[in-house]
């Protein structure tokens, strides 16, 4: 089947040279390799287009050696030879290994105009090949190029063409060639602008914009109107990845932020070693991933599905840890509170440094969250995916839970009214510890999902504090809507500034911007107003 | 008690503390310049820098005790202010170097020839006068200080949430210091400065120099702290502190109050940072990291805030540690024993050092004095 | 009507707030004559406080208009309004707890606010005397140089009032003076309060019924942000939906 295929494109070949350019004989591979022993750039080139011409099936090895460096000559024994990429030598003509080698090889010399014909040349050539991909890669390298030369063969090999992928290719690689081609016909040329049009992407507007200026009027003003409208598109594309680099950094911003909502936000209690909590959560992923990779390589795939529990319940205990130590005997005082957790963070720093190192931890993707699709122009990676996923499941159960279970109750019950709750029967201290306890878990919750795309190093959870705090007060606190608003907002405002602003300028506005929000609605978005606030 | 504010600043405590620091200051530079090096008392000049780096940050401590201390404001931004004093004092140095530096251009400095700018940035210009740098010490954290209270008292942003938007402030003033397009050496920041003044930086005259003169900008500005706390100023400041709502039904424009105290304390702590940045040789953005703002707080906790001795103790106490443990084998360990001491004196010791002892030879007293009535027959009996 | 001819001192007209869709005040209308004592009651959430807060500036109307002395009041914040010459006590008392008593009135001292005079104060002869005066009223002269922070409850609602006195104001705000006083107290209270209605218009909001009586003032009580009744104290407890509201039965 191979060798039937292989024998049918050898004879297509030599039919499209021999219909396509009148003039060519096909000279013997010999007479064309010949060129290459003189050691001259022209001859060389002669040699590449002598190649070219020859429809042999060894000439795309010999141009591939040559772009390679990997053709070798003999100037006294006149042969020319093809080092394969292992280093066996074969002769260039016949194909047949070459037992002893002439002693003065060296190998065929390019410049950078030859280099730019050879990777024509190989381009016509490849245009043929029996492998697809490499047929296809092949009519973009030309549609690069656009070089007129391979007109012929990319016609030809339209003609002959069955998969669809590569016909789009060879036909739009063909209408570049028409573009910039000074003599093509007029209806040839709005053809190809229209051709280039359907393609719509950087690389059409770039090709549309070479459209020479003695292109006629009626094929430039087509021109004209398909750029515009190709930037359009662009921009509304460009827009949608935007849109959805924000969704993917606000969801990143929620996830850091939504435990803050509960001990900033819902308890009142600053927490600056919140981004440290984060921060734990990461390194409890990457033990987990540890010891799989040591004890059960086949669990790595659910490595973090192992972790999200563990990672809730250990930050958790470290949490309640750190409110029956400390934070309970600072109520009240929230200035305080914020420096003696500033305190506990720089504590947590320094004992993950020593324990793990300073350097940066590797944590592994598992399969389902690597790779990515695309949709119309843009790229979807599937880890930003589950991320997003993930806030959401995560937002929502918490929502959930504040509302349906007992515990989130008591906890709304202790946060409004404590002093009426306590007469009731409930043991707000107990309360107060499982709500810090729950923060903190979520903190470490969302430390798993951020190893996945952060690097994970003792100073991980620096980074998200203060975007935390922004997004909880920017919101309003002691809302988790707020929160969940307020998180998008803020990412997509932040990455429609970015190709604007450049991201550090971009940071920086957005920093002044909430500033001035502030100045405005001091309670944030979604203000709780009234006397409870004053409490 | 008499009754011109600058009296009232010198009470006891005000002058013991001012001869003090005239004392250890005097005594130090004159044990640096005077004394050979094979005196067992010579001071030597690495150490003069250490301790100008010290009496810096203690300046820094005041202006913050100054305004959290007596007016409630916990700025967690602080050393941004002492930063871009720094950068003021760094621009001025950088423009001395002239063509002494690696390109020996007269005008720009290396950074920008580096960057291939070609010329200096218009806001540059001045800076190789003096009277201007120093103008701009004050002016620039003056006028941000100024700009960004305005708009944060005005609106009654408090607590925790002025600590965090001063922090985010810091925050976006370090991410933009870091760019190379700023204009002021990204991420090297300004370096490699040869004199100030005339005088070569690296002399030890001018070492002495930049000590004395980091003492007597201390001196003044414990003066000014103790005029404006005990004047009837520093009782609305403590009763904005105690009882905001109150004070404004009685009448105080709070924000008012707020805004001068926190523009005059930002003034400072431009101060402190341009007498920090000749002694230690460099400024670069990470002076700007929350971490130092925060640490600076902390200096003032430990010595004991509202009490303004206490601010210049801490600053010194916890840098003398930081410097003896850092440098030792106790390294690894120096961040838990800060990160303890956070904790350990918000829990144990709230009024710090200074306040603790204060309110021992209160009882102290107290004690006394009652023992003294109890002595004392009474006549009813 | 003599309402015409004597402008009152405080005038609420139409008078709305709501706070996320609850309406605390609900087109309350209110005037207080000038020298007058006019106690508030009601029961909790009938928006005694917030009417404070409308007419000392914390918080703004969303509807209708407040006048003092022919001021309009709604666009002037706390302190430009204390300075207009309305002083507030609040609930719960608030004094500068780590100040001397001495100092608390001397900050309550009618005089220039600015934050300059306060830096280039000195003491006077005649600050001393008004200081000492209050004190008198008050009685709290032992006490002058006592840390505010170390008083009893009933000394600080007194040194609250004194503060009031000391800022010399037109228009007395008094909320809930008696709260957690004992007998003789409230009873020492209520003489301080008609002693300084002699020269001054007070306005008490106040839970206690017994103390109201004793005040023998005219009443107004409110419910779900209006006034349901105004008049004496018997004619106001004798109404009937008082009775259904409040008073209970």
């Amino acid at each position: 089947m191979n060798v039937l295929r292989d024998r049918l494109f050898g004879l297509l070949f030599a039919i499209a040279v021999l219909t396509g350019a009148g003039w060519v004989h096909a000279a013997g591979l010999s007479e064309a390799v010949a060129h290459f022993t003189q050691d001259d750039y022209s001859a060389t080139s002669d040699g590449i287009a002598a190649v070219n011409d020859s429809g042999d099936p060894r000439a795309v090895a010999i141009v591939e050696a040559l772009q390679d460096g990997r053709l070798l000559f003999s100037a006294a024994a006149k042969t020319v030879v093809v080092k394969d990429r292992a280093g066996a030598l074969t002769d260039a003509v016949t194909g047949m290994p070459v037992a002893t080698p002439p002693a003065d090889l060296s190998p065929v010399r390019l410049n950078n105009r030859l280099r730019r014909t050879v990777a024509a040349a190989l381009g016509s050539l490849t245009l043929m090949s029996p492998d697809s991909l490499r047929r296809y890669e092949a009519a973009q390298a030309v549609f690069k190029s656009r070089d007129a030369g391979a007109l012929e063969t990319v016609e030809a090999a339209l003609a002959k063409e069955t998969d669809g992928r590569i016909k789009q290719a060879l036909s739009e690689a063909r209408a570049a060639i028409l573009l910039v081609k000074g003599d093509a016909a007029e209806a040839a040329q709005l053809d190809a602008v229209n051709v280039i049009r359907a393609r719509g992407d950087q690389d059409a507007l770039a090709l549309l914009s070479a459209v020479p200026a003695s292109a006629p009027a009626s094929v430039k003003q087509l021109a004209d109107g398909a750029i515009a409208s190709i930037r359009r598109d662009l921009e509304v594309w460009a827009g949608v990845q935007n849109a959805w680099y924000g969704l993917s950094l606000g969801s990143v911003l929620l996830l850091a932020a939504i435990g803050l909502a509960i001990t900033f936000g819902v308890m009142g209690v600053i927490n600056m070693a919140h981004g440290e909590m984060v921060m734990l959560g990461a390194y409890v992923t990457f033990m987990v991933q540890e010891v799989i990779r040591t004890s059960y390589p086949g669990l790595f795939d659910v490595s973090l599905l192992i972790a999200v529990p563990l990672a809730f319940v250990l930050t958790g205990i470290v949490g309640i840890a750190i409110e029956r130590s400390v934070i309970r005997f600072l109520y009240g005082r929230p200035l305080e509170t914020l420096l003696a957790t500033w305190g506990i963070s720089l504590i947590l720093q320094q004992a993950v440094r020593t324990t793990f190192g300073p350097t940066n931890r590797e944590v592994g993707a598992p399969s389902w969250m690597s790779g990515a699709f695309e949709i119309g122009r843009i790229t979807i990676t599937y880890n930003r995916l589950w991320i997003i996923c993930f806030t959401l499941i995560v937002f929502f159960v918490l929502l959930a839970m504040l509302r349906f279970t007992r515990l989130g109750l008591e906890m709304r019950a202790v946060t409004q009214n404590r002093h009426m709750a306590a007469s009731m029967g409930i043991r707000t201290h107990r309360i107060d510890a499982l709500t810090f306890g729950l923060g903190s878990g979520i903190a470490g919750i969302a430390g798993v999902a951020l190893s996945q795309i952060d690097n994970v190093s003792p100073n991980l959870g620096q980074g998200y504090i203060i975007d935390s705090f922004m997004v909880v007060v920017f919101g309003g606190v002691g809302n988790l809507w707020g929160t969940l608003v307020g998180a998008f907002t803020l990412g997509i405002a932040n990455k429609f500034l970015e190709p604007f602003a450049g991201a550090v300028l971009g940071k920086i506005a957005i920093l002044v911007l909430i500033i001035l929000f502030i100045q405005k609605r001091p309670r944030g978005l979604f203000a709780l107003k009234g006397r409870a606030v004053e409490a | 008690m008499s009754n011109s504010p600058l009296i009232r600043a010198l009470d006891r405590g005000g002058i013991a503390f001012l001869v003090i620091l005239a004392i250890v200051g005097a005594a130090v530079t004159l044990a640096n310049l005077m004394l050979p090096p094979t005196s067992p008392l010579h001071v030597p000049t690495y150490l003069v820098a250490l301790l100008g780096k010290y009496v810096c940050y203690a300046l820094l401590a005041l202006s913050i005790d100054l305004i959290w201390g007596y007016c409630g404001i916990l700025s967690l931004g602080h050393g941004a202010f002492f930063a871009l004093g720094g950068y003021a004092m760094g621009m001025y140095l950088m423009r001395q170097i002239g063509t002494r530096g690696v390109y020996a251009d007269p005008i720009r400095p290396d950074f920008m020839v580096f960057l291939n700018w070609p010329e200096l940035p218009v806001y540059w210009y001045g800076f190789q006068h003096f009277p201007y740098a120093l103008l701009m010490v004050l002016l620039v954290p003056g006028l941000l200080a100024f700009v960004f209270g305005w708009f944060a008292f005005r609106s009654r942003v408090t607590g925790v949430y002025l600590s965090i938007i001063t922090q985010a402030m810091t925050f976006a003033l370090m991410l933009g210091f870091f760019r190379n397009n700023f204009g002021f050496g990204g991420n090297n920041g300004l370096t490699d400065f040869k004199d100030i003044l005339g005088f070569n930086v690296q002399a030890q005259g001018t070492r002495a120099g930049l000590f004395v003169a980091s003492c007597v900008a201390l001196g003044l500005g414990f003066l000014l702290c103790r005029t404006i706390v005990n004047s009837k100023f520093g009782l609305v400041l403590i009763a904005i502190r105690d009882a905001e709502a109150r004070a404004r039904f009685l009448g105080y424009r709070v924000e008012a109050y707020k805004l001068t105290v926190f523009t005059l304390s930002a003034c400072m702590a431009g101060v402190a940072g341009a007498l920090y940045v000749p002694q230690v040789g460099i400024i670069n953005p990470s002076e700007f990291a929350p971490a130092n703002s925060v640490e600076a707080v902390i200096w003032v906790a430990v010595g004991g805030r509202g009490t303004l001795v206490g601010a210049v103790v801490g600053a010194i106490l916890v840098n003398y540690a930081k410097t003896v443990f850092t440098t030792g084998a106790l390294a690894p360990y120096w961040l838990f024993m800060l990160g303890g001491l956070f904790v350990i004196v918000t829990l144990l010791l709230p009024r710090g050092i200074v306040g603790t002892i204060g309110d021992w030879t209160e009882r102290w007293r107290k004690r006394e004095t009652a023992a003294a009535a109890a002595a004392e027959p009474s006549p009813a009996e | 009507m003599d309402t015409l001819t004597t402008p009152s001192l405080l005038y609420l007209n139409g008078v709305t707030v709501s706070f996320d869709g609850f309406r605390a005040l609900n087109n309350l209308s209110l005037a207080v004559e000038p020298g007058e004592m006019r106690a508030i009651i009601g029961p909790n959430g009938a928006g005694k406080t917030t009417m404070m807060d409308v007419i000392t500036g914390k918080t703004r109307a969303d509807d209708g208009e407040v006048f003092f002395d022919e001021q309009d009041l709604s666009r002037l914040d706390e302190a430009d309004i204390a300075d207009l010459g309305i002083g507030r006590k609040f609930q719960k008392p608030t004094v500068f707890e780590s100040h001397t008593v001495e100092d608390n009135l001397r900050l309550a001292l009618r005089c220039d606010r600015k934050a300059r005079a306060a830096l280039l104060w000195r003491e006077s002869a005649d600050e001393r005397r008004r200081i000492d005066r209050v004190l008198d009223t008050i009685r709290l002269g032992g006490l002058r140089h006592v840390l505010a922070g170390s008083l009893s409850h009933g000394q600080k609602q007194w040194l609250e009032i004194g503060m009031l006195l000391a800022q010399e104001p037109k228009l007395l705000l008094v909320d809930e003076p008696v709260a957690g006083m004992t007998d003789v107290e409230t009873q020492q209270t209520a003489e301080l309060l008609r002693h300084i209605n002699q020269d001054r218009t007070v306005v008490v909001v106040e839970h206690d019924m017994a103390f109201v009586r004793e005040l023998g003032v005219k009443v107004t009580c409110l419910h779900e942000g209006s006034v349901l009744a105004e008049g004496t104290i018997d004619q106001v407890s004798q109404n009937e939906r008082v009775i259904e509201v409040y008073l209970g039965r």
